[in-house]
């Protein structure tokens, strides 16, 4: 793999979770969907003083949960999350975890469902270097820390901050607030963001049913 | 459940232990069950495993299941063919490591291995009760066993475990006892029996009811009892513990001798699978008491938390006990939708919930066997629930 070329944000990079803590207000009930080994939990329910519960499919992952008293259900998240009521959540955080999964529309009409707001983090296929490596070398982009290539990449689906307005549209989903992350730190507005996000953070909410 | 032989390795066993027996609910201090009747004193036969803390935060009680009984691990003596039902989860290093923990176990109301059943002699008449022992409950279970923790001096216990109908009793202790316990540990169980297991059971206990032998239960005495319908009432029962897929794996079609289907309509146990059900029937008579199967049989069939408490919320709501639930992918007598119907209910009570369905092709009986990952969920799980967590 070339040195040079263009790698998606390692899913598990600290500096997601400080973005992700800085939208969570203090208190709050959280779940976590594909929490990993129950990192950014710990560190809600210690430092923010949270409730929180993980969801996580795989069982080293899922046992690193339990091994820091982060509690943590096992499912799929390309299923409906049965068992989950609706609603019982302040957030639902979603960290660069939509791309790796087989249904999107799926998970992101669920984490409205059970969370009154949800924070999803997604990777920008609308990045200009990923444009520049498609369009000039004819080459597929990749994960930064991990061997991956095209062929056994866990990341299926790609999109650009406007493909995911529409998706967001169509389901019905509001877009609260859609922050591009660049080179790390998130802005309230930035020129040019497709082109210039490496990820994206957005704040979603159930759109009020017109009564 | 089912008859596996655990291996045994006197490094990491407790090794040799003995039944306890303590007697509660005296008069004038009767219990009063579930159903409105009244019963005292109470025996109950109990093992303990490890040392209480001089703190006495760590004792874990293990409620058995359907056909266990107190001893849950090691030896009676070294005649026995067997160690403890649970011998591969609870010793020395194990899942509930007896080197850090005090394990309890007690044989249940209504069981036959030690604690007042429908073997006990009833003092109104003199003899063994039979049919007319009171009808349990699972309530009326753990009101023993959260009695007996009270009189061992425990306040509180670090954890409730238990599979099936020991599961049922976690529960039902979350329910009645919510400060008594700082987790629950909830395997292979639900907070209610499904009408297909109920079904099982009424088979069970019709072959048991329409043995000649069993004499309306007062075959106490007698040279023999109802060995026929109690070894049937099993070999049903068993069916349920396994899946279909360790049936294919354990037998397949094979025959029990040689290779050709002998053509006999006599012939029962042709088939492997038949040889084994019956085997595990008769080890089953020589062990267990037909009117004490049906007791149990009749508890777990009455078990419905959500019935009794007005919904799972209710029953589960007033506890600050931690929870850990496991489910496993081919156990078809308690499957998983059961355990996310109590993920759903503690989700909405706000309480700490970890649940985990494994894979296993063990069918129900996957709880006593699938020790590894059980082992490796527990031992976090306990540390963290003492640590405060």
């Amino acid at each position: 793999m070339s040195s040079k070329r263009f790698c998606l944000p390692d899913p598990k990079a600290a500096i997601t979770d400080e973005l992700l803590m800085q939208h969570i207000e203090r208190g709050s009930r959280v779940i976590d969907l594909g929490c990993g080994d129950g990192r950014l939990l710990q560190r809600l329910r210690d430092e923010h003083d949270c409730s929180v519960q993980g969801v996580e499919l795989d069982l080293d992952e899922l046992l690193a949960c339990v091994a820091r008293g982060v509690p943590v259900l096992r499912a799929d998240l390309d299923h409906k999350l049965d068992g989950i009521p609706d609603d019982v959540f302040d957030y639902a955080v979603l960290s660069q975890t939509l791309q790796q999964l087989r249904h999107p529309t799926t998970i992101l009409t669920e984490v409205v469902r059970v969370a009154k707001r949800a924070l999803v983090v997604v990777p920008n296929f609308g990045h200009w270097r990923v444009r520049y490596q498609v369009v000039w070398h004819g080459r597929a982009p990749v994960t930064s820390e991990l061997p991956y290539e095209w062929y056994n990449t866990p990341n299926l689906h790609f999109m650009s901050m406007r493909d995911f307005r529409d998706l967001a549209e169509r389901l019905n989903i509001e877009i609260a607030q859609e922050l591009p992350i660049i080179r790390g730190s998130a802005h309230e507005r930035a020129w040019l963001a497709n082109l210039r996000a490496e990820s994206l953070l957005y704040l979603l909410e159930r759109k009020a049913v017109a009564t | 459940m089912t008859d596996e032989q655990p291996s045994f390795d006197p490094d990491h066993s407790v090794g040799f232990v003995e039944t306890q027996f303590a007697t509660l609910f005296e008069s004038p201090n009767e219990l009063v069950l579930e159903s409105g009747a009244k019963l005292g004193p109470i025996t109950v036969a109990y093992e303990t495993y490890g040392e209480l803390s001089p703190e006495k935060d760590n004792a874990i009680f293990v409620c058995h299941a359907l056909t266990g009984d107190a001893h849950v691990a090691g030896w009676h003596d070294a005649k026995d063919r067997k160690p403890g039902w649970w011998e591969d989860f609870v010793g020395p290093g194990k899942g509930l490591d007896t080197n850090r923990y005090f394990v309890i176990c007690a044989n249940v109301l209504a069981g036959c291995k030690g604690t007042t059943g429908p073997m006990s002699v009833d003092p109104a008449t003199g003899k063994p009760y039979g049919l007319h022992f009171p009808f349990i409950t699972v309530g009326d279970m753990v009101a023993v066993h959260s009695e007996l923790v009270r009189h061992l001096g425990v306040d509180r216990l670090l954890a409730v475990v238990g599979g099936s109908l020991g599961g049922m009793q976690v529960l039902e202790w979350v329910a009645r006892f919510p400060d008594q316990i700082r987790a629950a540990v909830c395997l292979a169980s639900a907070a209610r029996l499904s009408a297909q297991g109920i079904a099982f059971n009424v088979v069970g206990r019709r072959a048991i009811l329409s043995d000649p032998m069993f004499k309306n239960g007062e075959y106490y005495g007698e040279p023999e009892g109802p060995r026929y319908g109690l070894a049937l009432a099993r070999m049903v029962a068993h069916i349920t513990y396994l899946s279909e897929v360790s049936f294919e794996d354990k037998f397949g079609r094979r025959l029990q001798q040689g290779d050709r289907l002998q053509y006999n309509l006599e012939k029962e146990t042709e088939f492997q699978v038949g040889s084994y059900l019956h085997y595990q029937g008769k080890r089953f008579v020589e062990r267990f008491d037909a009117n004490s199967y049906l007791c149990l049989t009749h508890a777990m069939d009455y078990f419905d938390l959500a019935e009794t408490y007005g919904s799972l919320e209710q029953a589960l709501g007033r506890t600050n006990a931690r929870f850990l639930l496991s489910s496993y992918t081919s156990d078809w007598l308690f499957p998983t939708t059961q355990s996310r119907e109590l993920v759903s209910a503690l989700l909405n009570r706000r309480k700490d919930v970890t649940f985990v369905e494994l894979e296993s092709s063990k069918g129900h009986d996957a709880f006593l066997l699938e020790i590894e990952p059980l082992q490796r969920m527990i031992e976090p799980f306990l540390e963290q629930t003492r640590a405060g967590q």
